[in-house]
């Protein structure tokens, strides 16, 4: 045993090896995706690791494992479990032999997501438990836990993490090696593990029936808890439970009720710690899940209880809680003194806004800049996806018209060439998001006869996530070297008319490429392909001749590279951020840019 | 030694804020604290503001520092300090780097240098105000700048660490080779956290 300092996804990935998981699956997201690379990282025998190409895959890969008595755990972003709620619905009909964990990482504000979705209510509308931590080292515990009870009672469970557990750090004491359990394996039976309307009628009323036990049983979970006696009572899930018991610290009389399992809801434990209680404020994250489920318990039993939260104005519907907004928002509702302990702040000059942005010498940039030359003065569609390309939206590129979904632009670019045949139909999809969830849009293109240009951004990882590897890099998490998967081949066979591999940092060719494609009719490709620039090693740097330099600011007014800045009315290259790339080189029209 | 303390970390996406924060966390797990930490992870990396919350001590139950909670506020950027002062205690202690990182933007890159937030930070708290450019000229980039204002802000003692605890770090958690190039920066850092220290 030894001490480790963790993030919460390490401290997942810890608590899953502790528990001796068979199998562990999942697709990349934010703030999902360091758990199978902490898995990865720590010695263990017996566990087999991958990253699926996508959440649903994920989870029936790992759903077999659980059909065959073995452990099994699947991680994901919120919006994945969107992705994998197919398997995932149908699962909780059919039920589990080993252990079977879904971690679904929500994140509140959104900080890096498309949606402030709930995965509470995705819980309770699958009908399966799901446990909610309020710090790494509960989500160590907690998933554990959750493997126990997934067996006890037949059924994958749902841990919940949110951002602000997933990337906080803890000591966690764990052991040092890991070893997976043995496991029976398969035993057919096909009244069991094959589903049809009538034995999923059966299993929902056993549904039913056993999520009231399970509601019982939680009842007495230790994450599930009261402190204090006052009238007036607090409750909080999550992290929210963090910045409120941190707050009510110095008020150890007031009542703070703390719900680990929101589904099934421990009812009787909750009924027992509101005695004598006649307000109640809900603090929580994403929906008001508790707050409702109070609103049912006190219409159910007849209640004579107020309730605060987001329905009654009291916490904001959207965004994150902090421990600020704990102190705010606690101190009105129990009436307490404000005291400001903060530094004095005002007249502060405005700090300057920082959207983030394409790094300096990403490639997608220099992608999207020749598509825009190449389209210039022609009506056009942008349709762009999921990934760090997303941020080809802001000033001064404006290439992204539309970002709905994983794999969305693929497919609504062909919406939008059925609505309007006369302009430019585009969509740019990266890699991952391409194996991930394109490959069928693309077979939808060709099939509907689209005529439209896909934009295959290569830069051969995953890197808004972190750099994981997927179909096409030839590496995969049990370090075995695989074939890579040729997007190209792919296109070709999926009968695409044109495929052209341009690298995008040669300005000249690509736009030459993208006006060729456009040129003629039907379904084309251009592959785009560039590595990441934050995992190879600078090329060079470029410098501007002050002397040759203009100030036209053409560089900085099209690409909007941070490397790029005004000093004394003339563009300066900052050498910490340049990698060389040299689009801007090929821009300048003085040719005042050259590399160093 | 045991200790309490509130630190914040803040900056731009990209200037090594989190190794600084993960050093001082291992260095104050050495001594013997409880710590709790969180960083900013996804696409707001990209350039945009971040902030490390680095709890040392008993008694953090959550992962962000209150509003008006830090002991210490180490800035990488003038205009980040002034975005996060509101984190500071009272009579908190605030380590910032005068070098402006401009945003990308291309109206606000013009007018913006740093000065305005670098005088009103000093007029308001006690402060170091230190100097990346100068500080990281001897080693070739300022990619070291997250290891020498850590040395500011263990020579300057408001850290409370040892530097002795938080070099062990910087030799275990950094790569070999640029370990020579971190522990000299550390070393200038220090110098200038002692003197500003010495003089007060």
């Amino acid at each position: 045993m030894s001490k480790q300092y963790v993030m919460g996804n390490g401290a997942i990935a810890l608590g899953a090896l502790n528990a001796g998981v068979n199998l562990v699956s999942g697709y990349p997201g934010t703030p999902s995706s360091e758990i199978i690379e902490t898995v990865a990282k720590y010695p263990h025998e017996g566990t087999y690791l991958e990253w699926s190409v996508n959440e649903k895959a994920a989870m029936e890969v790992a759903a077999a494992a659980a059909y065959s008595g073995a452990r099994a755990m699947v991680t994901m972003k919120q919006v994945g479990l969107n992705v994998a709620s197919d398997p995932l619905m149908s699962l909780a009909y059919v039920g589990v032999k080993g252990g079977m964990v879904v971690v679904s990482a929500d994140d509140p504000g959104p900080i890096s997501s498309q949606t402030e979705q709930d995965t509470r209510r995705f819980a309770e509308f699958a009908r399966i438990p799901v446990f909610d931590p309020a710090s790494p080292e509960e989500a160590f515990e907690m998933v554990q836990d959750a493997f126990a009870y997934s067996e006890k009672y037949k059924t994958p469970v749902i841990l919940r993490p949110t951002t602000r557990v997933d990337h906080a750090y803890a000591s966690i004491e764990a052991p040092d090696t890991f070893r997976a359990r043995d496991y029976e394996g398969f035993v057919k039976d096909s009244k069991k593990w094959v589903i049809f309307p009538r034995l999923s009628f059966q299993n929902h009323a056993m549904i039913e029936k056993r999520n009231v036990e399970i509601g019982e049983d939680f009842s007495s979970y230790r994450f599930n808890t009261v402190s204090g006696s006052s009238e007036k009572a607090v409750i909080a899930t999550g992290v929210s439970y963090a910045y409120a018991a941190e707050f009510l610290k110095e008020h150890p009389e007031i009542r703070l009720i703390r719900i680990g399992t929101p589904y099934p809801l421990p009812e009787t434990f909750l009924l027992k710690a509101l005695e004598g209680v006649s307000e109640v404020l809900c603090f929580e994250e994403l929906s008001p899940y508790i707050e409702e489920k109070l609103y049912q318990l006190i219409g159910k039993h007849q209640l004579k209880i107020n309730v605060s939260g987001k329905h009654s104005g009291d916490v904001p519907p959207s965004g994150e809680n902090d421990a600020d907004s704990a102190r705010r928002i606690i101190s009105r509702f129990l009436g307490l003194p404000m005291d400001e302990a903060r530094a004095e702040t005002a007249g502060a000059p405005e700090p300057p806004a920082r959207p983030p942005v394409l790094c300096a010498g990403c490639p997608h940039r220099a992608s999207f800049y020749a598509v825009k030359q190449a389209m210039k003065g022609k009506k056009a569609y942008f349709c762009g996806d999921i990934g760090c390309y997303t941020l080809g939206n802001a000033m001064p590129l404006d290439m992204v018209d539309t970002c709905l979904c994983m794999g969305a632009g693929i497919t609504m670019a062909q919406g939008f060439y059925h609505m309007d045949p006369d302009a430019v139909a585009f969509s740019f999809t990266g890699d991952s998001t391409f194996f991930a969830s394109g490959i069928t849009g693309v077979v939808n293109a060709v099939y509907n006869a689209a005529d439209m240009i896909l934009c295959i951004l290569d830069n051969s990882t995953t890197a808004m996530t972190g750099h994981q590897p997927h179909p096409g890099t030839g590496r995969n998490m049990m370090a075995t070297p695989v074939e890579k998967i040729s997007i190209e081949k792919l296109l070709i066979a999926a009968g695409v008319v044109k495929v052209m591999t341009v690298d995008p940092l040669d300005l000249e060719a690509s736009v030459a490429a993208v006006k060729e494609c456009a040129a003629v009719k039907g379904v084309k490709a251009i592959i785009f392909k560039s590595p990441c620039v934050a995992i190879t090693k600078p090329t060079g740097k470029m410098k501007i001749d002050s002397e040759k330099c203009i100030g036209c600011l053409r560089c900085i007014r099209e690409i909007g590279c941070p490397a790029l800045s005004v000093s004394g009315g003339k563009a300066v290259i900052d050498e910490n951020l340049c990698t060389g790339c040299g689009l801007c080189r090929q821009l300048c029209p003085v040719g005042a840019i050259g590399g160093v | 030694m045991r200790m309490k303390k509130d630190i914040m970390i803040c900056g731009v996406g990209g200037q090594g804020t989190v190794l600084a924060s993960k050093i001082i966390a291992a260095a104050a797990m050495d001594e013997g604290n409880a710590v709790h930490s969180a960083e900013t992870i996804g696409m707001a990396q990209r350039g945009g503001p971040v902030t490390s919350h680095v709890r040392v001590g008993e008694g953090a139950y959550s992962p962000l520092i209150p509003v008006g909670g830090a002991d210490l506020l180490i800035a990488f950027e003038p205009s980040e300090a002034v975005r996060n002062l509101r984190y500071l205690k009272k009579d908190g202690f605030v380590i910032v780097n005068r070098v402006p990182v401009k945003p990308t933007s291309l109206g606000s890159s013009e007018g913006y240098d740093g000065k305005r937030e670098i005088e009103y930070v000093s007029s308001l708290c006690r402060c170091l105000v230190v100097d990346s450019d100068a500080l990281c000229a001897p080693f070739g980039s300022s990619k070291f700048f997250n290891v020498a204002v850590l040395g500011a802000a263990a020579g300057s003692k408001e850290l409370g660490l040892g530097a002795e605890t938080i070099r062990e770090e910087i030799v275990r958690i950094v790569p070999e080779r640029f370990r020579d190039k971190n522990l000299a920066a550390f070393a200038a850092g220090y110098q200038i956290g002692e003197n500003h220290h010495a003089n007060q």
